[in-house]
């Protein structure tokens, strides 16, 4: 990774219905793309022969759920990591059965790309339906189809055709207006990194030659400046900094802020990270900011670019994805924490149930695990928040029970 | 005064335009800083442990970062197994005084004598044992955070484990009941007794770590380089040093090579890897090359089952 130009990290997840074959795609990009060990190769290749497989079964790598239920092994979103010349990447391997949206939207959240899985035998399924809709939902910018087991097709051209078509119809319905598809065998090898000669006939990439040159321009470092105060830094007199993680836009020393809820406005005087002087800073850094005025900030506020400022509210409209085994109580106050903000939330109205298979709304008297539904949140004291498809960092938000500490949902402001 | 800081990549001329994308090591670097903050922001008493290790000594260059010009809002804390190679003892030392930072330690030895831990063999590997002593730790200090250097690509079932990962009141893990953890909002909240483990390189790969020690030129104790060594060499290949605490059994045939340690851990369960890198850049290129993974070719601990740190994490250890 030296001398080549650093294309950053892309984070992405692998989604689809059971036994489309997400665990050998995972296996075959991390073996193709030597992230895999000889100790590690070894151990499944130990592990095939004892359940009498002839081959490597390479989807034994990522724990596929059939192993991680034979050894007792927790079923939860598993991170695996591999690098090519110019990138790393961080793989959320979430398992795809139907109850386990939440893992698959734990792993969304903080994704870049989405691959979703098709079998070429099969099409589109409800499962990965569902999946496309959730990655819609969560904002994943960009969203590659892979038609696998073409081997199974006998890499017919047409049969690949017909679930593109099936796939973007669908996708038109939800509103997804770009999609990228590539036809692979995960089993055979065939356009994961090595291009083979069965799939002559399809022309773009391959998948890893996808991941590798997608474009991670973020939108954004095109938005105004945010930045919510994780923390003070105050070691003497003629010093206090404003610690946190940009979450969009940027910013110089000397520019002019706006310090919310409190709406004070002041200019910055320096930008650090740790003793190094910045210049400026962008998005995705953590920085501490120095003002020229000494005005009462602590965690929790946001210090934000004047124009466009968003108006602190104590009331808002939300998606919320419903992540415990403890159903919602609508007598209860809940812990709402929004970037470095925690405030106390009730929430009112009646929930507007999503249902992921026909996309319409139902009222719902109360929301159980994998629920998604809109409800309206108050709040004890004013939060300055987006719509959540405006900015992904402003516009997200947990809710904990103060019963159990527990995070019980994820909320999207919209 | 603290250290000053390591420059950054070079500073970008204007025709190349503002810069807005960050190299994997400046987004890695990002992520692990605001998790550290989010730590002191939300636990009431964290402590950071450190053990003089690489990873550690990533933390400490991160949490610089993090707070500086300010001090640590944590101690140090280090488990001394008491088997530990003395000159790792040593730069843990001089590292903490050097940065001005207070350094706690409390050894295996004093749970020994209170009884909590029984060894069953002097010479046992104390790895195990090291969960007992880091409670008694956390019960002694009211610990209710601790930053820790965990890797996600060490083992399977840290692949799994939350960045800020839960602990009930006897330490344990649960895999089975973690908290939903999404985008980049965390949850330090517990009840009194529990604690909240922090892994901010959670993220990082044993290949980032050493890029980042080489960037930011950090200074790690002397084992982590090539040098001389007596050892036996264990049937499969894994190298066994010969110290006090492991002699070579009878019929065994102890041979000089050239190895460095991956990792430091207590001695009779960390093994050092054939080696000729004696700088940074040449450990980088063995990385780069390597056909082992680090846990395989160093820990003999860990062998037994695929699933025995899901084991031991459930029982409370690191
Ligand atoms: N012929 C063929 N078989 C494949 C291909 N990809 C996967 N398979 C097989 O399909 C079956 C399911 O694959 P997995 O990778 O375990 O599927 P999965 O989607 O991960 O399923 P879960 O782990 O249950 O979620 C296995 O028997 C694979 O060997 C392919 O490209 N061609």
């Amino acid at each position: 990774m030296t001398q080549q130009i650093d294309h950053g990290v892309l984070r992405f997840l692998t989604c689809g219905s059971v036994d489309d074959g997400k665990s050998t795609l995972i296996g075959r990009l991390l073996y193709d793309s030597k992230a895999i060990l000889a100790d590690a190769l070894q151990a499944i290749e130990r592990t095939s022969a004892r359940r009498g497989h002839s081959q490597v079964d390479l989807s034994l790598l990522t724990d596929g759920l059939q192993a991680e239920r034979e050894q007792g092994i927790t079923i939860d979103v598993a991170y695996r990591y591999f690098a090519t010349g110019t990138r790393k990447y961080i793989l959320a391997d979430a398992p795809g059965h139907e109850q386990y949206t939440r893992n698959m939207v734990t792993a969304a959240s903080t994704a870049d790309l989405a691959i979703l899985l098709i079998d070429a035998r099969k099409g589109l399924l409800r499962q990965t339906r569902r999946h496309l809709a959730l990655a819609h939902i969560l904002g994943i910018r960009h969203l590659v189809v892979a038609v696998n087991k073409m081997d199974l097709v006998a890499y017919d051209q047409a049969r690949f055709e017909a679930i593109r078509s099936e796939v973007e119809a669908f996708a038109a319905s939800l509103g997804v207006a770009h999609l990228t598809f590539i036809p692979i065998s995960a089993l055979e090898g065939d356009l994961i990194v090595d291009r083979g000669e069965r799939l002559d006939w399809y022309e773009g990439p391959t998948l890893l030659e996808f991941l590798e040159a997608v474009e991670l321009e973020d939108p954004r470092q095109g938005r105004p400046f945010r930045f919510p105060v994780q923390g003070v830094l105050r070691p003497h007199q003629d010093f206090r900094g404003y610690t946190g993680r940009i979450a969009s836009g940027r910013i110089e020393a000397g520019e002019e802020v706006v310090v919310l809820p409190s709406g004070r406005r002041t200019r910055v005087k320096a930008l650090w990270l740790g003793t190094l002087p910045l210049s400026e800073a962008f998005a995705g850094q953590s920085v501490t900011v120095e003002l020229e005025d000494d005005l009462d900030i602590s965690r929790g506020d946001l210090i934000a670019g004047p124009s466009q400022a968003p108006v602190p509210t104590q009331r808002l409209e939300a998606e919320l994805f419903w992540l415990s085994e403890t159903p919602w109580n609508p007598a209860r106050k809940y812990l709402f924490r929004h970037t470095s903000r925690e405030t106390r939330a009730h929430l009112q109205g009646t929930a507007q149930r999503l249902d992921l298979d026909t996309l319409t709304r139902h009222a719902a008297p109360s929301l159980a695990l994998n629920d998604i539904a809109t409800l309206a949140v108050q709040l004890q004291h004013p939060v300055v928040v987006e719509a959540y498809a405006t900015d992904r960092a402003t516009g997200a938000f947990i809710l904990v029970d103060e019963a159990t500490q527990a995070t019980v949902a994820a909320g999207l402001v919209r | 005064m603290p250290p000053t800081l390591h420059a950054e990549p070079k500073p970008r001329t204007k025709d190349q335009g503002p810069r807005t994308r960050l190299t994997h090591l400046d987004w890695l670097e990002a992520e692990a800083i605001h998790i550290l903050r989010e730590v002191a922001g939300q636990a009431a008493n964290p402590a950071l442990l450190f053990s003089g290790g690489k990873d550690s000594l990533v933390l400490l260059r991160l949490a610089e970062k993090a707070f500086r010009p300010g001090r640590f809002p944590f101690p140090l804390l280090h488990i001394d197994t008491g088997h530990n190679y003395p000159e790792v003892i040593a730069f843990r030392d001089q590292r903490a005084a050097e940065l001005g930072e207070r350094l706690l330690v409390r050894g295996l030895e004093d749970s020994i004598a209170r009884g909590s831990i029984q060894l069953r063999r002097a010479d046992e590997s104390r790895n195990r044992h090291q969960s007992v002593t880091l409670l008694e730790a956390i019960a002694e200090f009211q610990f209710d955070a601790l930053i820790g250097g965990a890797r996600r690509d060490e083992e399977k079932a840290r692949a799994k484990e939350r960045i800020f990962s839960f602990r009930d009141a006897f330490g344990q893990w649960d895999p089975k009941a973690q908290r939903p953890e999404l985008w980049d909002l965390y949850n330090a909240r517990i009840a009194p007794g529990e604690h909240i483990r922090a892994f901010p390189i959670s993220n990082w790969t044993e290949l980032d770590v050493w890029q980042y020690i080489e960037r930011e030129g950090l200074e790690l104790p002397a084992i982590y380089f090539a040098h001389e060594r007596e050892v036996v060499v264990k049937p499969g290949g894994l190298l066994m040093p010969v110290t006090e605490l492991t002699p070579a059994k009878p019929g065994e045939r102890v041979e000089r090579r050239f190895v460095r340690f991956r990792t430091v851990g207590d001695i009779p369960c960390t093994a050092p890897v054939a080696s000729t890198a004696r700088t940074v850049a040449e450990i980088l290129v063995e990385t780069a090359t390597t056909d082992l993974t680090e846990r395989g070719a160093t820990r003999l601990d860990d062998q037994t089952s695929e699933a025995s740190m899901e084991q031991r994490k459930r029982e409370g250890y690191f």
